[in-house]
């Protein structure tokens, strides 16, 4: 499987779009889960989007499979609409519900997680 | 479909229960839906079997039944199909009557889970490792999104979703066999430990340990069996459909579809000759409050965001216009995977056969239904007469 995504400054997700139907995926798959098509290409999300749902996390997760590596501390996860692209599910940098809202302005960015990092998603602004 | 009778039931309590195996349960519930059909072990053709741990390597399969019920040499196949297997047993058990290859036959299904949520190898759900290590890898987060978004778009109130886990926990109050039997306000249920953004610990179901079976034969037998025979109007089992929202899915298309529980109950009514208004008792899934919410439209009984005003009416109450969950549900049970549709399916029956006791809806209903849904977007629905 290739990356999760981008490093660096402006950190974007990296998925597949459908070269015959144009659906976009993440992350990357071989085969266009609605045409069947095999002509999937690895393309990058775009890096804002909009909060589409979310929820929060606040009792711990069995481990394994959870890696944080450090104590337990409640986050939250949603899912982000990127425009024409897709809705992917993320963790969120709010780990406050009444921070957040459906519709908010959301930046992918990267995280540290356990012995390296991952993706995120954080409120634009004040959102 | 009017080929298929349920002629005898049974089922383990759900719950905890220490030094019981899985097995033991459905060995148990086995015997009880054996002894109310009045046949033995040797009189049955097939069996399915449905248990989600044991496919999975934790505790025996099914089919080892045999060295305790008897080695008959009767056809006996395991199933598992995610929290949907028990419904999935129900339906190739009535197809393989209705293909007239057999007679008459068990289905029986059990669990025993670990306390705790679901906790899956995301390889099995043909996920990469990254999705469980990053703590996304759980049930309860998409059932909270899920409502949350529901609740956004059709005005569904946080007081209502604790109405359904209190009507609920009222309803496994007056059920012997369920996990919970205490009743809590609704104060209470808001004011329990948030687990997921809205939904609290008593708005939640938890795997628990149980059993269910059920005796299936050929309609025009069931009178050698039982003189209050249930039939099976239809059953149905369908997979997600491109866009729609379903567990563990780390992306969703834009373009939306509509849940796998809409394609089920439509194809069930469909086959049933019946429609979602005729429905007197139903049990659909309710793994936590806004999931039976959500499931109520989506089976047909309601437009999207209706669920308000029947809930604060009592519609779903026993004693209301459509009573739904009335043995409590899976709020008030507790989910063994592999049992979990057929205690639908039994608690039904019994309200049909006018045997729920002090759960008994009034006025004898004569057609009811069942929903069951699972991971990863998998859902069984029935129809059932008396």
């Amino acid at each position: 499987m290739t990356d999760l995504f981008t490093h660096g400054d402006a950190p974007q997700l990296i998925g597949s779009r459908c070269g015959d139907c144009g659906v976009m995926t993440f992350p990357t798959q071989a085969d266009c889960p609605r045409c069947m098509s095999e002509a999937m290409e690895e393309t990058l999300f775009n890096r804002r989007g909009t909060l589409w749902t979310f929820t929060t996390q606040e009792f711990p997760p069995k481990s394994p499979p959870y890696k944080a590596g450090v104590e337990f501390e409640p986050y939250a996860v949603g899912y982000v609409e990127f425009e024409g692209q897709a809705r992917v599910e993320g963790r969120l940098t709010e780990p406050d519900p009444a921070k957040l809202r459906i519709g908010m302005e959301m930046e992918t960015v990267l995280i540290p997680f356990g012995d390296g990092v991952t993706y995120a998603f954080q409120p634009v602004g004040n959102g | 479909m009017t080929d298929v009778a349920i002629v005898g039931l049974g089922l383990h309590p759900f719950g905890r229960f220490d030094g019981v195996t899985g097995v033991d349960m459905g060995v148990y519930a086995a015997r009880q839906a054996l002894g109310d059909a009045g046949i033995t072990w040797d009189d049955l053709q097939f069996a399915f079997g449905g248990s989600g741990s044991a496919t999975l390597g934790d505790g025996a399969q099914p089919d080892t039944m045999v060295s305790r019920l008897g080695l008959s040499g009767l056809q006996f196949v395991n199933v598992s199909n995610g929290c949907a297997t028990a419904g999935s047993a129900l339906a190739v058990a009535c197809d393989a009557i209705a293909a007239g290859r057999h007679d008459v036959g068990l289905v029986v299904g059990f669990d025993k889970h670990p306390r705790g949520a679901f906790d899956p190898d995301p390889a099995t759900l043909g996920l990469g490792p990254w999705y469980g290590e990053t703590g996304m890898l759980l049930s309860t987060q998409f059932f909270a999104m899920k409502i949350n978004r529901y609740m956004h778009d059709f005005g569904i109130s946080e007081a209502t979703l604790a109405k359904v886990a209190a009507k609920a926990l009222r309803n496994g109050a007056l059920n012997p066999n369920a996990w919970r039997q205490k009743p809590l306000d609704e104060s209470e249920i808001l004011g329990s430990r948030r687990l997921n953004h809205p939904l609290t610990q008593y708005m939640f179901c938890s795997p628990d340990e149980g059993a269910a079976a059920v005796i299936v034969c050929r309609a025009e037998d069931a009178a050698r069996y039982t003189d209050r025979p249930v039939y099976v109007r239809a059953v149905t089992v369908r997979t997600r459909r491109f866009g729609s929202f379903e567990v563990w899915a780390p992306w969703l298309p834009i373009e939306r579809g509509h849940s796998v529980s809409v394609d089920a109950a439509r194809a069930c009514f469909e086959e049933a000759g019946v429609g979602p208004g005729d429905i007197q008792v139903a049990q659909v899934q309710d793994s936590e409050s806004g999931a039976e919410i959500m499931h109520m439209a989506e089976c047909g009984f309601c437009a999207d965001g209706d669920q308000e005003r029947m809930i604060a009416d009592g519609d779903t109450e026993i004693g209301g216009r459509l009573p739904i969950n009335t043995d409590g549900g899976l709020l008030a049970n507790g989910e063994p995977i592999g049992a979990s549709g057929l205690r639908q399916v039994y608690e039904v029956c019994l309200q049909l056969r006018g045997d729920a006791g002090a759960r008994q809806v009034p006025n004898g209903p004569t057609v009811g239904f069942t929903q069951v849904y699972g991971a990863p977007g998998v859902s069984a629905c029935t129809v059932l007469t008396r």
